[in-house]
């Protein structure tokens, strides 16, 4: 009981501990954050042909994310709960209204223009799904009866749907697991959980039916990469070329040459880990994978210490969703997943995914300080 | 055990909760765990193997793009070509001072700073070891120059591409189209293997349409590079294949014909080869220089072409809608034949206007004090626009409809073109889809003079003419008669043809009118066929830019030249033995039998002194 109220009271003496703390700063996961961050700019360097204006342009994207999550950090999680079927709704809204403009103007249209910058609201539904999940599993006793497990599928299905017709299989995806998170941590039974496993594969051959001509290329292709060489297989072969040569230790910083002689293409967005892999060898990988498990305990363990239903489930949900990124991209950098649009967390180049990342630790954040203090 | 209600409880959500915590970071350090199997199969066992095929220096996989199909005219002349190129490419790595290399060029050959400009910031998306041009088709005064001075400038060099030319400029711009710069739309509808290393895509005309079989098909060479990924030598290739070459029908000869007689008017010309469907002219005026949008047309001078008022850029023989004015006259008349509604001999009396029973306004004849009696050869030889209407209201729309829509009326023929327009032809049931009203009596009248509603593009019209000629046999009009590869040969799309079944003798009285229109004393285009010893059936057609108010006079004099009506003319030769069919369509040219006639007859009769 004693030490549990010390580790509740830890106290940095530093002057910058007490700022992050009175700014509603988790400071664990804020050092994993910030390290991930710089690991993100020192590989981007190298990855994006050494361009300074490159790095620039996603430093003051991280910035903006940064302040964001701090922002949010800041809001009472009781605030969340209250808008979280408002926010659900106008997320699944703006993405009817962003595939009704698309299908005007002819062409996959993901985000509105609010005069000048662009939302995807695909992005927004990723943090409102397991937020809205959340509030209607925590409305009723846990686990999960049957008819909740119903109502929560069809939510979980009702946006993941409507970003697949986009189309945007990644952010479908992670949709889709961070509302199926949530089931999770609430306890659906491992019975349910193996029927749909069961039932997920007996409908691949429907799933392949409705998929696109260059989606199911993607998995041709990562059946049999050496298939089409020239054409879609080129991705895999070359990141796995990358990988493989960069051994156990590496070739350095900077001193990747499949990215340099543009043999590996996309090297700044979903096929970064490559880079890394090639640069920094076996090594690198092991310590940026414990990096990222580090971050994803201390998100569980945050949701563990939450006080009432809803935190938890929200941040348990969160943290796994995180976990769904990782393991996609590198999954599928290193060829033991198909070609989806995934970004690997925190350091690919791109704006909005790091953004919504972000706001998902501020949220976080937000749990674990606002913690009503108990007398036990 | 107890029934379980739904009450919260909260010690056993907390403790399955913090289970699922346990469970969920098992999975994840197991997910985590495979993806380290993985790296470590790559990265150690597999570490070697991956290391060489880096090294492998490496073999990098590079297009052979092929060279594109060339396209030729009827009489093998050629239409779109590849001729080499040469541009000024600079290498960064192998150059010691940018800066001084760039001024002394720059003094040398007498290059303005926005190029300078343009190079600086190209050469900063570039890898330093990439080729990086300065200057793009260098003239021969450039070329000779460098040459001079080319030991003086290491890294420098003159590399030769091959661009599409199209040698006849904008004769026939139209049909042919041109090709530009792939951008990114194309980029993702394009083939990748296909058309990777392509820079070029067929935008419009035959370029487009046959973009698939012009291309080629893409080869590859495996060249091996050194560190600084500098080919070193070729182990394997692949080699390209050249893109098919294209036969039309076109005749480039007879396109120019028809292109200069229009002279200054805007408009189009389309002729069409009966026994086959072959398209020989496809004119549409003004045309444009595709040259220039090969190797990116500049801003300035794209704007231009888009500003003119005369709209170089529309392809108006394709998708220019006109009223087809009195050259619907001869189907309006056959249809009253087919349909019973009149005999050939028939005379209707003709005062210089019709009005509808009832109704005063008055339709009037375009001669003041009218036709008097005529017959049905008399009213299409003087093309007299009250038998028409009084035709046209003893058979109604829907016949109306009905007929004219058999001979490809508001329809689109089907040409191997993209973006053809349909034109339209007015029927009841559409205008009550569209204008949610019913038909009126007097819209009737004025369809069987071929204005109101009704619109058609000049191939249309060329059409119609080409099926009437051949006596309802539809003539389906195409563009490219054979494809020739390496391989083989084979003949270009051809839809196979219909009838419309059709009274012989019907359509020999409507022809022996429209000979009359040509060859007879009373006949609107008489000047024409003076001077030939075959005879040419026309028919004249002039349709109104705008409506003149009832008892106002028209003055073509004293109206703007953009408000003056449009001259039209269609025609087939011999017309004993139809050969070719022509329409022609001059804006604001006024008459019909003045303006549109002569080019058509300059047509024909060059084509069949040819033909003999």
């Amino acid at each position: 009981m004693k030490s549990e109220t010390r580790s509740e009271h830890f106290d940095p003496p530093s002057l910058i501990g007490t700022l992050l703390r009175k700014l509603h700063i988790d400071i664990p996961l804020f050092v994993g954050l910030c390290l991930t961050a710089l690991l993100s700019f020192i590989i981007l360097y190298s990855a994006g042909g050494q361009d300074m204006a490159t790095l620039m342009r996603q430093a003051a994207r991280v910035g903006l994310a940064f302040a964001l999550m701090t922002a949010l950090a800041h809001i009472n999680p009781y605030q969340f709960k209250r808008y979280s079927a408002i926010l659900f709704g106008m997320g699944v809204f703006l993405l009817i209204t962003v595939l009704v403009m698309g299908q005007i103007g002819k062409g996959a249209q993901r985000w509105l223009d609010l005069g000048g910058f662009r939302f995807q609201p695909s992005e927004m539904i990723k943090i409102t799904t397991p937020m809205m999940i959340a509030w209607y599993l925590a409305e009723h006793a846990l686990p999960p009866k049957t008819k909740q497990l119903f109502i929560a599928t069809i939510l979980i299905l009702i946006p993941t749907l409507l970003i697949a017709k986009q189309p945007d299989l990644g952010t479908a995806l992670l949709v889709a697991s961070s509302g199926a998170g949530v089931l999770f941590f609430a306890g659906l039974s491992w019975r349910f959980i193996i029927a749909i496993a069961a039932t997920l594969t007996a409908l691949t051959p429907i799933i392949w039916h409705f998929m696109r001509g260059y989606q199911r290329d993607r998995v041709l292709t990562f059946l049999n990469p050496e298939a089409d060489p020239l054409g879609r297989g080129y991705h895999i072969i070359q990141s796995k070329i990358a990988i493989g040569s960069g051994g156990i230790y590496g070739k350095g910083w900077l001193g990747s040459t499949q990215s340099e002689l543009d043999f590996l293409p996309e090297s700044s967005t979903d096929f970064i880990f490559a880079v890394f892999a090639e640069e920094f060898g076996l090594f690198g990988c092991l310590g940026l994978l414990v990096l990222y498990l580090l971050i994803i305990a201390r998100c569980l363990y945050i949701a563990s210490q939450a006080q009432d239903t809803y935190n938890r489930l929200l941040a348990s949900s969160l943290a796994f969703t995180f976990f769904v990124y990782v393991f996609v991209n590198i999954g599928m950098v290193i060829g033991i997943l198909p070609v989806v649009g995934v970004p690997l967390p925190l350091i690919s180049y791109g704006g909005t995914s790091i953004v919504t990342l972000l706001a998902g630790f501020g949220i976080l954040m937000s749990i674990h300080t606002h913690k009503k203090r108990l007398s036990r | 055990m107890p029934p379980s209600y739904p009450v919260k409880d909260n010690t056993a959500e907390n403790r399955l909760f913090l289970k699922r915590i346990v469970a969920a970071f098992i999975v994840i350090t197991l997910l985590t765990s495979g993806l380290i199997v993985r790296l470590v199969y790559l990265q150690i066992v597999g570490h070697e193997h991956y290391a060489s095929m880096a090294k492998e220096n490496s073999v990098k996989i590079i297009p052979l793009v092929p060279s594109r199909g060339i396209i030729y005219d009827r009489n093998g002349k050629v239409l779109a070509e590849n001729t080499p190129s040469y541009s000024l490419e600079l290498i960064p790595e192998q150059i010691n001072n940018m800066d001084d290399t760039l001024e002394r060029l720059q003094k040398t050959l007498a290059i303005p700073n926005e190029k300078i400009e343009l190079y600086q910031k190209l050469r900063k998306r570039q890898k330093r070891f990439a080729s990086t041009p300065l200057l793009v088709n260098m003239n021969d005064d450039e070329l000779a120059k460098f040459a001079v001075v080319r030991p003086f400038f290491p890294g420098v060099d003159i590399q030769t591409h091959l661009i599409r030319h199209y040698p006849y400029g904008d004769l026939a711009a139209h049909v042919i189209g041109y090709v530009g710069r792939i951008n990114e739309a194309e980029l993702k509808e394009l083939p990748v293997t296909e058309y990777r290393g392509s820079t070029h895509v067929g935008k419009i005309g035959i370029e487009r349409s046959y973009e698939t079989q012009l291309h080629g098909k893409t080869g590859y060479a495996e060249i091996e590079t050194n560190v600084q990924a500098r080919s070193l030598n070729t182990l394997a290739e692949t080699a390209p294949e050249s893109g098919a070459s294209l036969y039309l029908t076109l005749d480039i000869d007879l396109q120019k014909t028809a292109y200069d007689a229009l002279e200054d008017y805007n408009g189009a010309v389309v002729a069409i080869d009966i026994k086959t469907g072959g398209v020989l002219v496809f004119v549409s005026r003004p045309g444009f220089d595709p040259n220039p949008f090969v190797v990116g047309i500049s801003n300035d001078a794209y704007q231009a072409l888009q500003a003119s008022e005369n709209q170089p850029l529309y392809n108006r023989a394709l998708r220019g809608l006109y009223p087809p004015g009195s050259t619907i006259k001869p189907f309006v008349a056959l249809a009253g034949l087919e349909y019973d509604a009149i005999s050939a001999q028939q005379k209707l009396f003709c005062p210089g206007y019709y009005q509808l029973p009832g109704v005063s306004h008055k339709y009037r004849d375009w001669r003041k004090g009218g036709h008097g009696s005529v017959n049905m050869n008399e009213a299409i030889t003087q093309s007299c626009d009250v038998y028409f209407y009084r035709l046209a209201a003893t058979l109604g729309i829907d016949h109306l409809y009905t007929f004219l829509h058999k001979f490809g009326f508001g329809e689109k023929t089907g040409i191997d073109l993209v973006s053809e327009k349909s034109g339209l032809l007015p029927s009841r049931e559409w205008k009550q889809a569209q204008k949610k009203q019913a038909w009126y009596p007097g819209e009737t009248l004025i369809t069987g003079i071929g204005q109101g509603y009704h619109q058609v593009t000049p191939l249309q019209l060329a059409r119609a003419t080409a099926t009437l000629a051949n006596k309802g046999k539809i003539v389906m009009p195409f563009l490219v008669n054979k494809i020739v590869t390496a391989h083989a040969t084979q003949p270009g799309p051809h839809p196979a043809p219909a009838v419309i079944p059709l009274k012989e003798d019907n359509v020999s009285k409507v022809i022996d009118a429209m000979i009359n229109v040509v060859h007879s004393q009373r006949g609107t285009a008489k000047r024409v066929g003076l001077g030939i010893n075959y005879q040419i059936a026309g028919k004249t057609g002039t349709a109104q830019v705008f409506n003149i108010k009832q008892n106002a006079k028209y003055n073509e004099h004293s109206i703007d030249f953009k408000l003056r009506d449009h001259a039209l003319f269609i025609a087939f030769a011999p017309a004993d033995d139809p050969k070719i069919a022509v329409a022609v369509i001059a804006e604001n040219g006024g008459h019909g039998g003045s303006v549109a006639a002569p080019i058509a007859a300059k047509v024909i009769k060059q084509f069949l002194k040819n033909a003999h």
